[in-house]
């Protein structure tokens, strides 16, 4: 597949980033503004709440990362425009404001001294005039390098490191010729495997800042942990899968990276890239957190190989599943967006089946839903450092 | 046809990739690095994606899988039998 000279059709968002959907999101800063937001969305057809259970009492550097996976969300190139609405006006002011910055429509209310009904009745007006301006937006064509692409895998067995893994690797090293931004991550499922990641670090620098984000990680590990693990990482889904130690998880969850990609830049949490290329992003294992802090970092499209069948979605995020597991494939088909079990049949070459995936996130650039869209799989987790104070 | 499949030619393990295998099959495995074919027999029932063992090990052995250490024998594993979580651990946390 000729990638350089490949367009997709997408929304040009008013800081230049392309985006592939055009969502029209109600925000809640915190658990107490839940239901107004799930009132507006539902007053106004074709805006999308997004609940969650944070934002109360956090301080610190964990409630910066509360705030950068707001911002991060509603400056998404995939969301049009944003409705924040919190329990009172400053910390909502500081997610407006966040949002602002990327030039598009945002507007912030408050639940303090209004109630929720006249609450719900001004951020519904707001909502109205968003959705008539998100109707109006039409797709233009931009180059595919333009697309940002983060990978994440859930659900894991033997099947992902001989298949689903090295197929987004294929697509990955195909990618990054063509000078697109993507990102990795899953710090602890690195473990066993993570001298393979340092040998790919472009610099002495990237390194040090890998090893750095590695070894916070474990320390958080060792600090917790009860025993060796082995009922959490790898999971009970892992382990059914055929999946024996963490080590032999993270080598096939390694296999995403391609061969050839460098490890351009690293990451913290929900922090955006500010160049091209592969980024590490230190990040929890567990599916829904990491995307959730991949579309906070502003990318458009998302793979997840699957062996056991994962059947996450995100609500901004369009995730792209793929699976090498037939009995998988057979079983949760509804599930999966692109079936590479040919691969372990000897039918298909890796080169094939990245192809058929590349094709398939082309399909989803110019607006063909996932199966976790269509199956309205919007999880939405946030990551937390520590305790409320 | 493919019964498992082997990343390394160093590799002691191969990855079932069909449903059924019974102890007593015979098997035809696939080394992806190098795209040799080699035959084995089952020693045991193993679930599609399960490993099963390319020797003989020890407890205290190594195990390799993608040419690289993926934790320590516990028990005496035969060659053609299942290797998993009752045989083998993490050298890990």
């Amino acid at each position: 597949m000729n990638l350089k000279n490949t367009n997709f059709m997408g929304y040009r968002r008013e800081n230049g980033r392309m985006g592939i959907r055009n969502h029209v999101i109600i925000l809640p800063l915190d658990d107490l503004s839940n239901s107004a937001c799930e009132a507006v969305a539902n007053n106004i057809k074709g805006t999308m709440a997004i609940p969650h259970p944070y934002g109360r009492l956090q301080f610190g550097a964990d409630l910066d990362l509360h705030f950068r996976t707001l911002i991060g969300t509603g400056c998404n190139p995939n969301v049009s425009a944003v409705v924040v609405i919190g329990i009172e006006p400053q910390w909502t002011e500081i997610v407006v404001n966040g949002i602002r910055a990327s030039g598009k429509p945002v507007e912030g209310f408050w639940i303090e001294g209004n109630g929720d009904i006249a609450t719900i009745a001004s951020a519904s007006k707001a909502a109205y005039s968003m959705m008539k301006h998100a109707s109006k937006q039409q797709r233009v064509s931009a180059p595919l390098s333009e697309l940002w692409v983060s990978t994440k895998c859930g659900e894991s067995d033997t099947t992902s490191g001989c298949g689903s893994n090295p197929t987004v690797g294929n697509a990955f090293d195909k990618l990054y010729d063509i000078g697109s931004t993507l990102v990795f991550g899953e710090t602890t499922e690195l473990t066993g495997g993570e001298h393979l990641v340092e040998a790919r670090c472009r610099t002495d620098d990237i390194k040090k800042q890998f090893k750095f984000m590695f070894d916070r990680y474990q320390d958080i590990i060792e600090r917790h942990k009860t025993s060796d693990l082995s009922d959490s990482q790898p999971t009970k889904g892992n382990i059914a899968g055929g999946l024996t130690t963490i080590e032999e998880k993270a080598l096939g969850n390694i296999q995403k990276i391609g061969k050839k990609c460098m490890v351009d830049g690293v990451l913290d949490k929900a922090e955006q890239p500010k160049i091209s290329g592969l980024h590490f992003m230190d990040s929890s294992s567990a599916a829904a957190e990491m995307v959730t802090l991949c579309a906070a970092a502003g990318f458009a499209a998302h793979f997840f190989p699957t062996g056991q069948g994962n059947v996450i979605g995100n609500p901004i995020l369009p995730v792209i599943k793929l699976c090498a597991n037939p009995k998988t494939v057979r079983t949760m088909s509804e599930h999966i967006d692109v079936d590479v079990s040919g691969l372990l049949r000897r039918e298909e070459t890796m080169d094939s089946a990245g192809d058929k995936l590349l094709d398939c996130l082309l399909r989803t650039a110019n607006g063909e839903l996932t199966a976790a869209e269509i199956l309205g799989h919007r999880e939405f987790v946030l990551t937390r450092l520590y305790e409320s104070a | 046809m493919i019964h498992f499949v082997v990343h390394e030619p160093n590799d002691s393990v191969g990855v079932v990739v069909v449903e059924g295998v019974q102890s007593g099959t015979d098997l035809i495995g696939w080394v992806m690095d190098g795209d040799l074919t080699l035959q084995m027999k089952s020693e045991s029932d193993i679930p599609i994606g399960h490993k099963i063992s390319l020797k003989d090990f020890k407890p205290g052995d190594t195990v390799l899988k993608y040419g690289v250490d993926i934790g320590k024998v516990v028990a005496p594993i035969k060659k053609g039998e299942h290797l998993h979580v009752q045989n083998v651990k993490t050298k890990r946390w």
